[in-house]
């Protein structure tokens, strides 16, 4: 099934984590929607101009603070257990990324979207959208609060069930640091079986998607807090003189 | 350095936070670049696949200098409305549009006139990582002179990112502009260089 002309989605970049040993042999499944999407020829290098190196930049009037806050977006609370999510978003040299938009989406609970496509035959909440949005500070933190999305099966393989994840879109310094990226829980028992968070061969780089529990974030008797930092293409090296 | 956050495909669920109304969602952006009153362009075409089927859960987002050229940073003291930016979904035939004005000519950090042109990110399921491209006008002299087309020998690959003019109205021109993610009739695709990060002209 694997498409062995193309190294993104060939079996062999899938080698088994040390966790996957410990626990048999796995075959690891392929990504099968990166099959016929993903280019076969190379990129084409491009020095940036000063287009590339600004970015769009959005207004804190577009942004209201229930925004930040998915649980309460509704008359009720979402069932699910609360969390808070927070952490920074800093380029390459450690500089944050400061009035930064980052925008948030995820399953509820019961790991359903409320994407129309989404067939999965788990509830909707009818206390729950899953979107939210936020501007960094200005030493680059965000803090969403919301509810642990579940797992849900997609179909890729058998059994295939997409760890919890919450899904994030990023800005940054400029054009070239757009990103788009997904955050995972700690101790997820799917994460070695799932091809999306595998594709990332390298370990350490794969554990960058991995949130940390932090009790500085949480809240007493109310949410356990996550922290995930992100860093992104940004200022690089010493500048130069022009 | 601090190690890059790796990046995850966007996936087929996001129109109800990035691109879609339809939920009640207030949008961070719509398809159409705000602007004064240039004189309007339309931008539509369709997404495929290696096989040729239609992309139908894609985003893209277009970032641009307005006519005269100007970034959006530089009109802090004017009273335009130019923001340079807008995003758009892919609907069931995988067709996307965007509303803009068509940019002026700008120079490249070697201080080379460039042909207008518009910067383009694909998001879709099935890409761990966008992929950037631009799209060039068909009804431009200066593409014959531009660092970037000029550089493509092969005229398949170089037709890749120039849209179509295809029709005009007294409000409008439009343009097509189809992107092939795999495949012979393949976009070309950029990786920017990194070099020119060490620079600090973002700084001003």
């Amino acid at each position: 099934m694997s498409d062995q002309s193309n190294p993104m989605v060939s079996k062999e970049n899938f080698s088994p984590t040390s966790q996957t040993e410990q626990q048999g042999t796995v075959d690891q499944p392929v990504y099968h929607s990166a099959q016929h999407r993903t280019p076969n020829k190379l990129p084409m290098d491009l020095n940036a101009t000063s287009l590339e190196l600004s970015s769009p930049v959005f207004g804190h009037s577009s942004i209201r603070p229930e925004d930040a806050d998915l649980t309460k977006q509704h008359v009720g609370q979402p069932l699910g257990e609360r969390i808070i999510v927070g952490g920074r978003l800093l380029d390459e040299t450690g500089h944050p990324a400061s009035g930064s938009l980052v925008e948030i989406w995820q399953t509820n609970s019961a790991g359903r979207y409320i994407h129309k496509a989404d067939q999965h035959d788990a509830p909707l909440d009818p206390n729950f959208t899953g979107a939210g949005r936020t501007i960094t500070d200005e030493d680059g933190w965000y803090r969403f609060v919301t509810v642990k999305p579940g797992a849900y099966p997609w179909g890729n393989h058998p059994n295939a069930w997409r760890p919890a994840h919450i899904h994030f879109s990023l800005f940054g310094p400029s054009y070239l640091s757009r990103l788009v990226t997904q955050m995972y829980f700690p101790g997820d028992p799917l994460l070695p079986f799932d091809p999306i968070f595998q594709g990332v061969q390298d370990a350490s780089t794969r554990a960058l998607l991995v949130a940390k529990l932090d009790f500085n974030l949480t809240e007493e008797g109310q949410a356990l807090g996550y922290r995930f930092d992100i860093t992104v293409r940004g200022r690089k090296q010493t500048p130069i003189e022009t | 350095m601090t190690p890059l956050t790796p990046p995850q495909t966007i996936g087929p669920f996001f129109a109800y936070c990035l691109t879609s109304s339809d939920y009640g969602q207030k949008l961070i952006t719509s398809n159409r670049v705000q602007a004064g009153n240039e004189r309007q362009v339309l931008i539509k075409g369709s997404i495929y696949d290696g096989n040729g089927a239609p992309v139908t859960d894609a985003m893209l987002e277009i970032w641009q200098i307005d006519a005269q050229s100007r970034l959006p940073k530089d009109l802090h003291d004017t009273n335009t409305s130019f923001n340079g930016f807008a995003r758009s979904g892919t609907d069931v035939q995988g067709s996307y549009q965007f509303e803009t004005v068509k940019p002026g000519q700008s120079l490249d950090l070697n201080n080379v006139l460039q042909a207008p042109h518009i910067n383009v990110v694909v998001f879709a399921r099935g890409l761990i990582s966008h992929l950037f491209t631009r799209i060039y006008f068909s009804d431009e002299n200066c593409n014959e002179t531009d660092p970037t087309l000029s550089s493509i020998k092969d005229v398949r690959r170089r037709a890749s990112i120039i849209a179509t003019r295809a029709s005009e109205s007294d409000q409008c021109t439009t343009y097509i502009f189809d992107i092939h993610l795999q495949g012979a009739f393949e976009t070309i695709f950029f990786r920017w260089n990194e070099s020119i990060l060490i620079n600090n002209q973002e700084d001003q």
